[in-house]
């Protein structure tokens, strides 16, 4: 496999060709936050959390879906990076109805984790407060729209880790939303498998086992990789 | 050194963060040589003074009062003090945001007519309840703020951090000190 030199923070590292940004940069213990991305399935830069600036370019780009390129220079924090992800972060908080006391993932969810990690301590744009419903037609588990940022984990551990497809999304812009296959009730639905792959992906409270009151939902994320690694590595002890 | 003037003013919230406040313990005694209390609902005094140097505001703009407090609280303070979840975000007051325009008349019907055991009525009586405002609003959306200390309610350790680096003239929190909820 060819290797491409580049540099990232100031710091010369090496990473094989067809690498995102994002996997060079952790390989060689340079955090960047994220926020879709989910170690087990592919990126899909939905968030834009991961936002780096690359010499050359004008236009900020996702780490998670950009490869690299030799001689290539990026940087990952910076005051007009600070900028745009605190923005964005606050744009997710103003979109939805995100009430952390009452939050089922109070003290264990990534979007509260980084808006104190980026310094938010307000929302500078006036709140949406749309009206979204809760499916909790299924049995153990429910889907709380209001939490919901689209990040799409879901969807993405659904059909490609549990290859059951039920999860999907539908809509556009701010209507935008995830169903249970044919926008049906979650309960309804003939492809789920209840395997609770979604609600261990969800970065927030939006999905959630039934029966966990605020702050109770504690989720092992690695699971998913752990699985995803098993398969595709015949890999089934750490 | 002169005491500073402090307030603390109750809007649309549960007290919770008062009672946080009050978990200071020992602290409050500290903090007594160095502030004057001026204006507080743990205070006997029944109009906000001229000239306060900083005030503390727990709860969302809910309704006129608040709306009228919090504009004479911003014209007599140099520095307010977003305080608790529901200033900085109105948190659960929110909640009948979503329901549209007529969410004041449903919310009403529902707590005082619809869940009475006995004697439905709407506090409807002018002069006397305060009317409810269309929207609830963030403390920020109304007046502007000079800091920001989240949380339902911010623990007493995090109120500490936030006055002893006032006090030293440091006031901004960092990282989890910062957290929602």
């Amino acid at each position: 496999m060819a290797a491409k030199t580049l540099i990232i923070d100031g710091k010369q590292v090496s990473a094989e060709n067809h690498t995102t940004i994002l996997q060079a940069a952790t390989d060689n213990g340079i955090a960047i936050p994220t926020l879709c991305h989910l170690e087990g399935v592919y990126d899909v830069g939905a968030c834009r959390l991961c936002i780096v600036e690359v010499k050359g370019t004008a236009k900020l780009l996702p780490a998670c879906t950009t490869r690299i390129y030799e001689g290539m220079e990026v940087t990952t924090d910076s005051e007009r990076l600070r900028k745009y992800r605190r923005m964005t972060l606050e744009l997710l908080f103003a979109e939805r109805n995100h009430i952390c006391a009452v939050c089922v993932a109070n003290g264990h969810c990534e979007l509260q984790a980084l808006a104190y990690g980026l310094g938010m301590d307000h929302v500078r744009y006036d709140y949406c407060n749309p009206a979204w419903a809760v499916d909790a037609s299924h049995r153990f588990m429910g889907m709380d729209h209001n939490r919901c940022i689209l990040c799409t984990r879901c969807v993405r551990v659904c059909w490609h880790i549990e290859g059951a497809g039920t999860k999907n999304v539908a809509g556009r812009g701010t209507k935008s939303r995830i169903i249970s296959d044919l926008n049906e009730p979650w309960g309804d639905s003939t492809t789920c498998t209840s395997c609770g792959k979604c609600v261990l992906a969800c970065p927030t409270g939006a999905l959630f086992h039934k029966g966990d009151t605020a702050g109770e939902s504690v989720r092992d994320r690695s699971k998913l990789g752990f699985i995803v690694n098993a398969r595709e590595k015949q890999q089934w002890t750490v | 050194m002169d005491r500073i003037k402090v307030a603390t003013v109750w809007l649309g919230g549960c007290a919770g963060c008062h009672m946080s406040f009050l978990d200071l313990d020992e602290f409050l005694i500290d903090l007594a040589g160095r502030i004057e209390l001026v204006y507080s609902p743990i205070a006997d005094v029944k109009e906000y003074p001229e000239g306060v140097d900083l005030c503390l505001i727990e709860g969302a703009v809910c309704n006129e009062d608040n709306l009228e407090l919090l504009h004479k609280v911003r014209a007599r303070t140099k520095v307010l003090v977003s305080f608790g979840d529901c200033a900085v975000t109105c948190n659960v007051t929110s909640l009948r945001n979503y329901l549209g325009a007529a969410n004041v008349d449903q919310i009403l019907q529902r707590a005082y007519i619809e869940a009475a055991d006995t004697n439905p009525v709407k506090p409807g009586l002018e002069g006397i309840v305060p009317r409810l405002l269309p929207k609830v609003r963030p403390v920020h959306d109304v007046v502007p703020v000079e800091h920001f200390l989240p949380g339902c309610p911010p623990s007493a350790p995090r109120i500490k951090a936030f006055f002893s680096n006032l006090l030293d003239h440091t006031p901004a929190l960092s990282g989890a000190q910062l957290k929602f909820g």
